[in-house]
């Protein structure tokens, strides 16, 4: 029997963070705590925060599972936490300035050339371009597990376009509006300059080219993506206008917008599209979701896009194995995150190690997201291990290994009560002329009993995180 | 040798389009193997894009034209002195990294023919040697026959059908050199008719591999020859769409035609 690592009772005593949750739950009666649930459902069914789940069918508006129980940090907690999201930021952006460039960490032979240079996410497109400030990503997701007090996980880092960060916002304005008593109550740092934060660090970004104030932009392919919510919302907190890519065309030197009082340049697009259909004319040709001829505009210093295309190829499940050494190699410091060890099967050892001991790992696609194309082992049935295994030797370099990690629990409210759950975290740094980071996240947790899997759509939901004042 | 380049490109629309626009790979590279004396590309009534040299050397340039307009013309025109470096790609600047040609593309994806095809480079003495066995194994396998195949046709099925043009050749050769760990590209040019009676297309393709203590190397099945002073090289990728000298859209619902005319000469010494 594992055991796991209890955020809120350590040894039977009720731990620091949350000691002045534990009145608040022991008090709170049946009937109320029903009736603050079903409030909250409301509330979240009113502003229309809703996720569509891909290839789930039924209701593609379904409301993710809201948890009223918060997860809480202490202010020294996070503050360990912060420096070590920061520090992996920077490295990951080091790297992508560098593999599109001189390679200088390849030639050192810290990472094999074939796992960067073959990567399906390294795009020749923008090779010999260093984009403004020298970021390539300017919103890292950096996806974190807890297995006991001082340990901390990097499972997975979010380059391109980390979504979710509307619920980190949501969670907490609809906290406020339910429980107004527990902010007074406790020193809980606030999350809502997340959108000027955003808008500040895309503006430090936008090209040399650009005077005065940027115009900056959110790219959405449309309504029928499943973060479309998170994009018109975000536009609307930052004060940008939302764009679909037939409002953009290019002219010139310049990409433009166009508005009721004619063509307005625009020097900044925060993109929420992927690289293969930014630009029919550099990318997939049939793409009509982008703007055609954007990456030349782009590549002669006329606008900036975020995240750059390519960025992808830091965020890769395979190179992520070398995230610690680019700590290292580009910062000269010793990673203060630590990745959970993982087995490549592309490599002959760690493959027969993955098909011997299938069942007890949890096994990734390479290039897999949101839970699909991976098997937890010790929560799958034999014919399921047996299905994996053969996919796995069909085409070894397209998966990875990782242990089943241990991953904390907090109290969450239940059908029964109050049980605990298991949980992970998403904080979101910002990076443009400088690194930012709100003090919080977005934290999944597992609602279905002894369940490690988070992804909303695999049964997860979400919860406020706090992270308290000294 | 002295080369005059006149390449002209005529697009129309049966229906006026709102606009169009146009990325160009039209300007020779820099190397040692040619030097651009005079050079221009024009288009009609377009405004040009800003200029960069992307991480294959290339010089890049987009064009947009407001419409409504029916007929687009671009027109290149230069002079290009040429000396003949046996294929080797010398003095070329370039940031992009032989492994990123690695990547396998549509049009360059093997099939059991291909790879058949490869084992024609078993037993070369050396990495050159192998370049040369497969460009002749493709020269044999693919016929020269313009009209065969289309733009779109891939290494696998121009193979099958034994017959395509020089981009055919192209992504044929760099299919196999891949398949057996050389990194290749496709690269775009002209090359001049020498009245030699054997067919040649002015607007040309041929295949660049990878050559430990070499560089970059051209190889040309169609011609059986590697570029010498008779070829002028624009742009690479890595297939031809990739490597294409013009990719363009337009807005607006009309229908596309297109027309193209190039012609080499030799300049009277």
């Amino acid at each position: 029997m594992t055991s796991y690592f209890n955020e809120m009772y350590q040894d039977g005593a009720v731990r620091a963070p949350y000691a002045r949750l534990e009145d608040w739950m022991r008090t709170m009666p049946a009937e109320f705590r029903q009736m603050k649930q079903a409030e909250a459902e409301a509330l979240f069914r009113r502003i229309g925060i809703t996720f569509a789940v891909y290839g789930e069918g039924g209701d593609p508006d379904r409301l993710i599972p809201f948890d009223m129980f918060p997860r809480v940090f202490t202010a020294t907690e996070w503050g360990k936490l912060e420096r070590g999201i920061k520090q992996r930021a920077r490295a990951l952006n080091a790297f992508l300035v560098d593999v599109y460039g001189r390679g200088e960490i390849v030639r050192a032979g810290r990472i094999p050339a074939r796992l960067v240079y073959q990567n399906e996410a390294y795009e020749k497109a923008v090779v010999g371009f260093v984009p403004p400030k020298g970021v390539y990503s300017h919103i890292v997701g950096i996806d974190l597990v807890r297995t006991g007090a001082e340990d901390f996980f990097v499972l997975e880092d979010n380059c391109r376009t980390p979504s979710g960060v509307s619920y980190m916002l949501e969670n907490r304005e609809i906290m406020m509006r339910m429980f107004p008593d527990l902010f007074r109550e406790n020193r809980i740092q606030p999350v809502d300059s997340y959108s000027d934060r955003l808008r500040r660090t895309l503006a430090s970004v936008a090209p040399a080219k650009c005077r005065g104030e940027p115009t900056v932009v959110l790219l959405t392919p449309g309504h029928f993506n499943s973060a479309y919510y998170e994009h018109s919302f975000l536009a609307d907190l930052m004060g940008v206008e939302l764009v679909e890519g037939q409002d953009l065309f290019v002219e010139g030197e310049y990409c433009w917008m166009r508005t009721t009082e004619g063509p307005k340049r625009v020097d900044v697009i925060y993109r929420r599209i992927d690289d293969a259909f930014l630009d029919p004319l550099c990318f997939n040709p049939s793409s009509m979701l982008g703007v055609p001829g954007l990456m030349d505009v782009y590549r002669s210093g006329g606008v900036s896009i975020c995240s750059a295309p390519g960025a992808g190829v830091a965020d890769d499940k395979a190179v992520y194995t070398y995230v610690p050494e680019m700590v290292r190699f580009y910062l000269g410091e010793e990673p203060l995150l630590q990745n959970v060890p993982t087995w490549q099967c592309a490599k002959a050892d760690d493959l027969k190690y993955v098909l011997d001991k299938m069942e007890e790992l949890v096994v990734k696609e390479v290039h897999g997201s949101g839970g699909y194309g991976m098997l937890v082992g010790p929560k799958s049935s034999k014919a399921e291990v047996e299905a994996f295994r053969h996919k796995v030797m069909e085409d070894p370099d397209n998966y990875i290994a990782q242990p089943t990690l241990a991953l904390s629990t907090t109290p969450t409210f239940v059908q029964e009560g109050i049980a605990p759950r298991h949980v992970d975290l998403r904080p979101y740094c910002l990076v443009g002329e400088s690194i930012d980071l709100v003090p919080g996240g977005l934290t999944r947790v597992a609602l279905k009993e002894g369940s490690l899997v988070v992804n909303s759509s695999q049964g997860g939901g979400v919860k406020d995180t706090w992270v308290l004042a000294e | 040798m002295r080369l005059i380049v006149d390449h002209v490109t005529r697009y129309t629309y049966d229906v006026p389009v709102r606009g169009v626009v146009q990325s160009h790979r039209l300007t020779p590279s820099a190397f040692d193997g040619q030097t651009v004396l005079e050079w221009s590309v024009e288009v009609s009534d377009g405004i040009p894009g800003g200029v960069f040299r992307d991480g294959a050397g290339d010089r890049v340039q987009s064009w947009s034209v407001q419409g409504p307009v029916s007929e687009i013309l671009v027109r290149v025109r230069g002079t290009v002195e040429t000396v003949d470096l046996a294929g080797v790609l010398r003095g070329h600047r370039e940031v992009a990294k032989p492994e990123v040609y690695m990547q396998e593309t549509a049009p360059t994806r093997v099939d059991t023919a291909l790879i058949e095809l490869s084992k024609a480079a078993e037993g070369a003495a050396n990495q050159l040697d192998a370049a040369h066995k497969l460009s002749d194994a493709v020269a044999e396998a693919i016929a020269y026959r313009p009209g065969a195949t289309t733009a779109h046709t891939t290494a696998a099925e121009a193979l099958a059908l034994g017959e395509g043009v020089c981009q055919d050749h192209a992504h044929a050769l760099i299919a196999l050199a891949r398949h057996i760990g050389i990194p290749a590209r496709y690269v775009s040019g002209y090359l001049f008719a020498d009245g030699d009676g054997k067919q040649h297309e002015a607007a040309h393709a041929w295949a660049e591999l990878w050559m430990p203590g070499l560089g970059w190397v051209g190889f040309d099945p169609a011609n059986r020859c590697c570029p010498d002073e008779r070829y002028i090289r624009l742009g690479s990728g890595l297939d031809a769409l990739n490597a294409a000298p013009i990719r363009g859209t337009a807005r607006g619902q009309g229908q596309e035609s297109l027309d193209v005319t190039v012609a080499v000469v030799a300049a009277q010494q």
